[in-house]
C-alpha cells in the first residue's frame, strides 16, 4: 500500500517538476527573444524549415476539408432547399474551429516533431552543451530562433488553410453542385464578422502556435539525451501539442464564442 | 550566399501568403468588404417591404443570375426601401418598364429580385429606376391573412 502510494507520488512529483521547469524555460526562451530580433536571419532560416515546408501538407489538407464539407453540408442543405447556405457554413466552420485547430494538429505533426527531434539530437550530440563551451547560450542561438519562427508560422499557415478551405468548398458548391456564386458569397459575408470569427479565429491561431513550439523547444531541449530518449520525446511533442491544441480549442470557444 | 537569399526570398514569399491569405479572410469573406466590380449598369427600385433582401443577393430574370444588389438604404420621404442593382452588361436589353419582385429561393432560402420585362421599346441605363415592384412576402403577414380570413369564415 505505502509502495503503491509512493509510486502515485513520485509521478505527481515528476510531473509537477516538469511542468515546473517548462515553464522557467519558456521564461528563459521569452527572455532571449530580443537578442533574436537583432539576428533576423537565424529566425528567417527556421520560419523556413518550420514554416515554408510545412505549406504542401497545409493547403492539401485544407482543400480537401473544404471541399468535403462543402459535398457533404450541401447533402444534407439541399433537402431543406437552404443549399445558399453553404458558404456561411464553410466559411465559419474553417475560420472559427478547422482551420485553427486542423492546422495546429498538422503543425504539430509536422514542424513540431522536427523541431524537438533537431534539439533532442543536438542534445545527444552534444552540441549544445559544445556551444555553451564557447560561451554561447544554446538557449537563445537554437532554441529561441525556432520558437519565434513557430509562433510567426502557425497563424499564416491556419490563415492559408482557411482560406484554401473556403476556396475548396467554393470550388464544390459553386463549380460542382451549380449553387448560384452570388448567392454563396453574399451569404457568406453576411453571416461572417470580422472581429466575432475571422479575428477570433486569428487569435485560436497565435494561442496554437505559441504553445505548440513551447511544447517542441521544451521536450526538445529536456530530452534524456540517447536515441530512444529523442525518439520518446519526438513522439511526447506530437502527443502533447495536440492534445493542448484540442483542450484549449474547447476552452477558447467557449470563452469567444460561448455567451 | 547564394542559397541563403533563395531561403530569404522564399519565406518572404511564404509571409506575403499568409498575409494574403488573412486579407482575402477579411474581405472576401467576412462583411468588411464594400467594394464590388465596377462593371454592370445600376438600376434602383423601391419596394415598400424587402423582407431578407442583403447586398450582393443576386438579381434573376426568367431564373438566369444577371447581377446582384449592390446598396439598400431607406428613404425618409417615401419610406420606401431603395434597391440599387448592379447588372452585368452583357445584359442590356431590359425594357424600361421591366418589374422587379422580391422572391424566396425555397421555403428558407435566401431571398432574390427577380426582374420581369415589359413590353416597352426602349432599354434600361444606368441610373434608371424601376417603378413596377413587388414586395416580399413576409411569412408572419400570409400566415396572419390566412388565420384572419379563417376566423372571418368562422364567424358567417
Amino acid at each position: 500500500m505505502l509502495g503503491w502510494l509512493q509510486v502515485l507520488g513520485r509521478a505527481g512529483l515528476g510531473f509537477f517538476e516538469r511542468l515546473g521547469r517548462g515553464h522557467l524555460f519558456v521564461i528563459r526562451v521569452l527572455a532571449g527573444i530580443p537578442a533574436v530580433l537583432l539576428t533576423p536571419r537565424l529566425v528567417v532560416a527556421q520560419i523556413y524549415s518550420v514554416g515554408v515546408l510545412s505549406l504542401l501538407i497545409i493547403v492539401v489538407s485544407g482543400l480537401n476539408v473544404g471541399m468535403v464539407l462543402g459535398l457533404q453540408m450541401y447533402n444534407t442543405l439541399v433537402d431543406f432547399g437552404a443549399e445558399t447556405t453553404l458558404g456561411p457554413v464553410v466559411a465559419l466552420s474553417l475560420v472559427r474551429e478547422l482551420g485553427p485547430v486542423v492546422a495546429g494538429l498538422l503543425f504539430a505533426g509536422r514542424a513540431g516533431s522536427a523541431l524537438t527531434a533537431e534539439i533532442g539530437l543536438m542534445k545527444a550530440t552534444e552540441q549544445l552543451s559544445g556551444m555553451e563551451m564557447m560561451a554561447v547560450d544554446p538557449v537563445k542561438r537554437i532554441v529561441a530562433p525556432r520558437f519565434v519562427a513557430g509562433l510567426i508560422s502557425m497563424p499564416l499557415l491556419a490563415a492559408m488553410f482557411s482560406a484554401v478551405g473556403i476556396l475548396g468548398g467554393y470550388f464544390v458548391g459553386v463549380g460542382l453542385l451549380g449553387i448560384d456564386d452570388g448567392a454563396f458569397w453574399s451569404q457568406m459575408q453576411a453571416k461572417v464578422d470580422l472581429h466575432e470569427d475571422v479575428m477570433n479565429g486569428v487569435i485560436k491561431s497565435v494561442v496554437f502556435g505559441v504553445v505548440i513550439s513551447w511544447i517542441a523547444v521544451f521536450e526538445g531541449y529536456d530530452a534524456v539525451p540517447t536515441t530512444e530518449g529523442v525518439s520518446r520525446a519526438t513522439t511526447n511533442t506530437v502527443v502533447y501539442a495536440s492534445l493542448s491544441v484540442l483542450g484549449l480549442d474547447f476552452v477558447l470557444t467557449a470563452l469567444m464564442f460561448g455567451s | 550566399m547564394g542559397n541563403n537569399r533563395v531561403i530569404e526570398i522564399v519565406v518572404g514569399m511564404f509571409i506575403a501568403l499568409g498575409i494574403a491569405a488573412l486579407f482575402m479572410l477579411a474581405m472576401k469573406v467576412s462583411n468588411l468588404s464594400s467594394f464590388g466590380t465596377d462593371e454592370g449598369y445600376t438600376i434602383t427600385a423601391h419596394f415598400d417591404n424587402i423582407g431578407g433582401l442583403k447586398e450582393k443577393s443576386p438579381v434573376t430574370v426568367g431564373g438566369v443570375h444577371v447581377g446582384q444588389v449592390m446598396a439598400i438604404t431607406f428613404d425618409q420621404q417615401r419610406y420606401q426601401a431603395i434597391v440599387s442593382m448592379e447588372i452585368n452588361p452583357a445584359y442590356n436589353k431590359l425594357p424600361t418598364d421591366t418589374s422587379a419582385s422580391i422572391f424566396t429561393a425555397g421555403l428558407l432560402g435566401e431571398q432574390y429580385i427577380s426582374l420581369e420585362p415589359g413590353a416597352e421599346e426602349s432599354f434600361l441605363k444606368d441610373g434608371d429606376v424601376l417603378h413596377l415592384t413587388q414586395s416580399a412576402l413576409v411569412m408572419e403577414q400570409i400566415i396572419g391573412q390566412f388565420l384572419f380570413s379563417k376566423a372571418g369564415e368562422g364567424s358567417q
